[in-house]
């Protein structure tokens, strides 16, 4: 056994581990952690795949930015974990057997059409191969447009995450800055024009 | 060398687990998010898998759209649910029937 072989082997099971306890774990917090786990270990599978870009994209973004949002919500919210897990025994043996019933469907596709000598190992070449150049350099010219409709679907997604969460709070202290603009010096400032008093009368009140 | 269909069986097997996860956290909206992303996890082993045996980049060009519009998708999730808990005080999704007639 290979060190490649070792490593996706090893990856794999881990990967199917951490899948389990995401979706079977009383806790989300710990559920979520275990995604990460999965995150890191399907990084692991890709890289064995020779997908580095990918594989740390994958990690920078679902790792750094997806998982963070996750546990933040997780944290902030005050969840009734036990009505959340009313039924989980009843739906255990129906889910596991259709998903037992799916796996296998997929297995028996997948050695009927691809037999394990269908595709000979590519060929790697390791002088100078660059995964991230060669994806950059497909990704900004024939797929120029979708890239930018990506960046579209990211902005969009901004100023609606923003949109969606944004309350005004009774009771915050803030400036309009349109009303300041506009007020004239009416409106703060009265002079009143009065008798000047003399130092005679101000001697008499003191 | 590793066969193609290895890959194939362990997407698969990811994929079934997802599934079974969305069977039985079927009242939490939060591990029926984090289930939609690991199926998108196992599709985009499928697409990188493929990549790398065809020797076509456009597999692993799709992968980085389908992050792309997953992390779109779970930030405005997350958004939908943080309203969600802000008005109704639950995200048990049994509670949510409002528009129940």
């Amino acid at each position: 056994m290979t060190l490649l072989q070792f490593s996706f082997y090893l990856f794999s099971a881990i990967l199917v581990f951490a899948a389990g306890m995401v979706v079977t774990v009383r806790n989300p917090v710990k559920s979520a952690l275990f995604l990460v786990l999965a995150f890191f270990s399907a990084a692991c599978v890709w890289i064995t795949l020779q997908a580095e870009f990918l594989a740390i994209v994958l990690v920078l973004v679902y790792v750094g930015a997806v998982m963070v949002l996750f546990l933040f919500v997780v944290m902030m919210l005050d969840i009734d974990l036990a009505r959340l897990r009313a039924g989980f025994a009843r739906y255990l043996p129906v889910g596991g057997l259709i998903a037992a019933l799916l796996a296998a469907e997929i297995v028996l596709v997948i050695h009927g059409t691809f037999p394990a000598d269908l595709y000979s190992p590519p060929i790697v070449d390791s002088t100078g191969h660059s995964n991230t150049k060669a994806l950059g350099s497909v990704l900004y010219t024939h797929y120029v447009y979708a890239f930018e409709i990506a960046a579209l679907i990211l902005l969009v997604a901004i100023v609606a995450a923003i949109a969606l969460t944004m309350r005004k709070r009774p009771g915050t202290k803030y400036t309009h800055p349109g009303r300041q603009v506009k007020v004239r010096r009416e409106d703060r400032l009265k002079l009143i024009s009065m008798k000047a008093e003399g130092k005679s009368a101000q001697e008499g009140t003191t | 060398m590793i066969p193609l269909s290895h890959y194939l069986i362990l997407s698969a097997v990811l994929f079934s687990i997802s599934i079974v996860g969305i069977f039985l956290n079927r009242k939490n909206v939060v591990i029926l998010l984090m289930a939609i992303e690991l199926l998108l996890l196992a599709v985009n082993i499928n697409f990188v898998a493929f990549s790398h045996y065809l020797q076509d980049l456009a597999g692993q060009v799709f992968v980085f759209f389908i992050l792309t519009v997953a992390a779109a998708e779970a930030a405005i999730g997350l958004a939908i649910l943080i309203v969600l808990f802000r008005s109704r005080r639950t995200i048990n999704v049994d509670d949510l029937d409002s528009l129940k007639g």
